[in-house]
């Protein structure tokens, strides 16, 4: 099976192109904030790299988020548009899941990866190796980090955060709780050849067109809109004319 | 026989999500448009986040149904046009990113084409285009006049420098308790009134081809809350056709002085604000009494708002002039025609 993973939920963007579950290549960048620039020119990179056609590909993978908003649309648009173009598989998996997946599956630690989501507050979830699976304990979801870590102190297990501790997020708390440690920096950083290794195995999306990204939040107007209108029940605001 | 030129067209700058197929610049295949005015009307707005998406909803249906509508394959088409730019950046991203996506994928050269340029060309399925050309171009989000020395060549000689007409539209709807987009409803209203008020006309008389609207809207919405607070109620008819009045009196002075100094062949009217018929009416007989030997070619009334139609048809001119676009094609919001100097 060939497949092209992508992440560019956060900071980080990542490619990668692997072929049954060898890595054939990846690239990772840290250094911009411009996945629209960098994210094509970069699949296209790696497809001449590994002699690839567009057409070679038999699954899409990607990191569906949550993280920003901006990136896991770049991410879902381009891997949705490219599944239904080629008529090939599309496989979303948890943006956080893929950072979960750099701690090594030997610890039991509850492993609690993080993006930040901005004024205090993070994206994150709980997980956990069991038999060699990454299972998810607590979901995806979006919070204020001084909540998160309340919550983390409560449960007495060893805890290990993965993600990148911005000042932002540093300045929400005086000192971790005991049971909690943080990972080196470098296990934030996604993989996409993890990513692809996880898409592998899931099963394929059944319908490409509504697949959207995780925001875990709806927008800030229709929350307000929500409240003054409650009972409303109208789902789809989209017609054809 | 020669060769069909088809190019899958995307338009997604701002709550419009639409694919068409053009065939050699001038044909309509077909032209998908998912409309989000629903939506944002919950909001009295667009709310560019939740523009964004509805775009991610809705993109990949719009492809399928284009080709599906013009019984095209990807292996028929020629190249991929695609809107980068004005407009939301969210939405833009969208179509932008999937426009990229399909061109890669099937090896197709991808063209980027100018919103304004797109909006242009909505005239060109009604007629040929000739040059020197004028065009007067008003929508939501701008109000310019453009000349066209020769084909591909745009310059910007007078543009708003404040609000657009269509922006105006919706602030003094609001006021009426009109819902955005509010521009047909005055239209409507205004053809049951009569300019009773005598709104300004900003920069009318003013030596330069540039539009001023929010005098006239800070005007009419200071008219209506005084009476308000004289427990008086004004006759929205004639608020409507006095706000209209003052808004195409002051579009066709500026057009008509604008040919004056360009002499042209031929007059372009289009935009979202080109399908208010009050506008059209006065151009018309404008036209004709101060500019007879100029033809005048209006977008039709169903393409004069966002769509991809017209992309395709600025896009196959930009593909003719060897315009092609890189894999690392960004959304650019803030995008303009050069200035004349």
């Amino acid at each position: 099976m060939k497949v092209l993973a992508i992440d560019t939920s956060n900071h980080p963007m990542s490619v990668a192109v692997v072929e049954d579950d060898q890595l054939l290549a990846t690239t990772t960048l840290n250094m911009v904030r411009n996945h629209s620039i960098y994210l094509m020119p970069t699949i296209n990179n790696l497809f001449e790299l590994v002699k690839w056609q567009p057409t070679d590909i038999d699954r899409v993978v990607v990191a569906q988020g949550p993280g920003s908003y901006t990136g896991i649309r770049i991410a879902a648009t381009t891997a949705k548009t490219l599944a239904e173009t080629l008529n090939v598989e599309l496989v979303g998996v948890s943006s956080l899941a893929v950072v979960a997946r750099n701690v090594l599956p030997e610890s039991d630690r509850v492993i609690v990866p993080f993006f930040d989501a901005r004024r205090g507050n993070v994206f994150a979830g709980a997980y956990q190796w069991q038999d060699g699976q990454l299972v998810n304990l607590i979901k995806d979801q979006h919070l204020a980090m001084a909540t998160l870590l309340d919550q983390l102190a409560a449960v007495e297990r060893p805890v290990t955060l993965v993600g990148h501790l911005t000042k932002k997020i540093s300045d929400q708390f005086e000192q971790l709780p005991a049971n909690v440690s943080l990972a080196p920096r470098a296990y934030g950083i996604p993989s996409t050849y993890q990513l692809a290794l996880d898409g592998e195995k899931l099963p394929a999306v059944k319908e490409i067109d509504p697949f959207v990204p995780h925001y875990l939040r709806i927008t800030e107007a229709e929350a307000n809109w929500q409240k003054l209108h409650p009972g409303e029940t109208r789902k789809n605001y989209v017609r054809e004319v | 026989m020669a060769e069909r030129n088809l190019i899958l067209a995307f338009e997604t700058s701002c709550d419009e999500t639409s694919v068409a197929v053009i065939e050699n610049g001038t044909k309509i295949l077909s032209n998908i448009v998912a409309t989000q005015i629903d939506s944002h009307q919950r909001f009295g707005g667009v709310v560019p986040e939740v523009a964004s998406r509805h775009h991610i909803e809705w993109i990949t249906r719009c492809i399928d149904q284009a080709l599906e509508e013009a019984s095209v394959g990807y292996s028929d088409l020629t190249a991929v046009a695609v809107t980068y730019g004005p407009g939301l950046v969210g939405s833009l991203l969208v179509g932008v990113t999937a426009a990229k996506v399909v061109a890669w994928a099937h090896q197709l050269p991808l063209i980027p084409v100018n919103h304004m340029a797109g909006h242009l060309y909505a005239a060109r399925f009604v007629g040929a285009f000739k040059y020197p050309q004028m065009a007067l171009l008003v929508s939501g989000g701008h109000t310019e006049l453009v000349y066209m020395p020769r084909e591909h060549e745009y310059k910007i000689i007078g543009e708003t420098r404040d609000d657009a007409a269509g922006e105006a539209y919706d602030k003094i709807g609001r006021v009426l308790g009109v819902n955005y987009p509010a521009g047909k409803t005055i239209d409507e209203w205004a053809a049951q009134g009569h300019d009773t008020f005598h709104f300004p006309r900003a920069m009318e008389k003013e030596d330069n081809l540039d539009f001023s609207f929010s005098g006239l809207k800070s005007a009419f919405i200071n008219t209506v809350h005084n009476a308000d607070q004289r427990g008086e109620k004004l006759n929205k008819y004639d608020l409507a056709a006095s706000f209209q009045q003052s808004v195409v009196d002051v579009l066709a002075e500026k057009t008509m002085r604008a040919l004056t100094e360009y002499p042209v062949e031929q007059l372009i009217l289009a935009g979202g604000v080109a399908a208010n018929h009050g506008l059209r009416q006065r151009l018309d007989h404008d036209m004709r009494a101060y500019h007879p030997t100029v033809t005048m070619l209006q977008a039709p009334l169903k393409l004069c708002g966002d769509n991809a139609a017209m992309i395709g048809a600025a896009g196959y001119i930009n593909y003719q002039h060897g315009d092609r676009a890189g894999w690392d094609l960004n959304a650019e919001p803030g995008l303009m025609f050069d200035r004349m100097k």
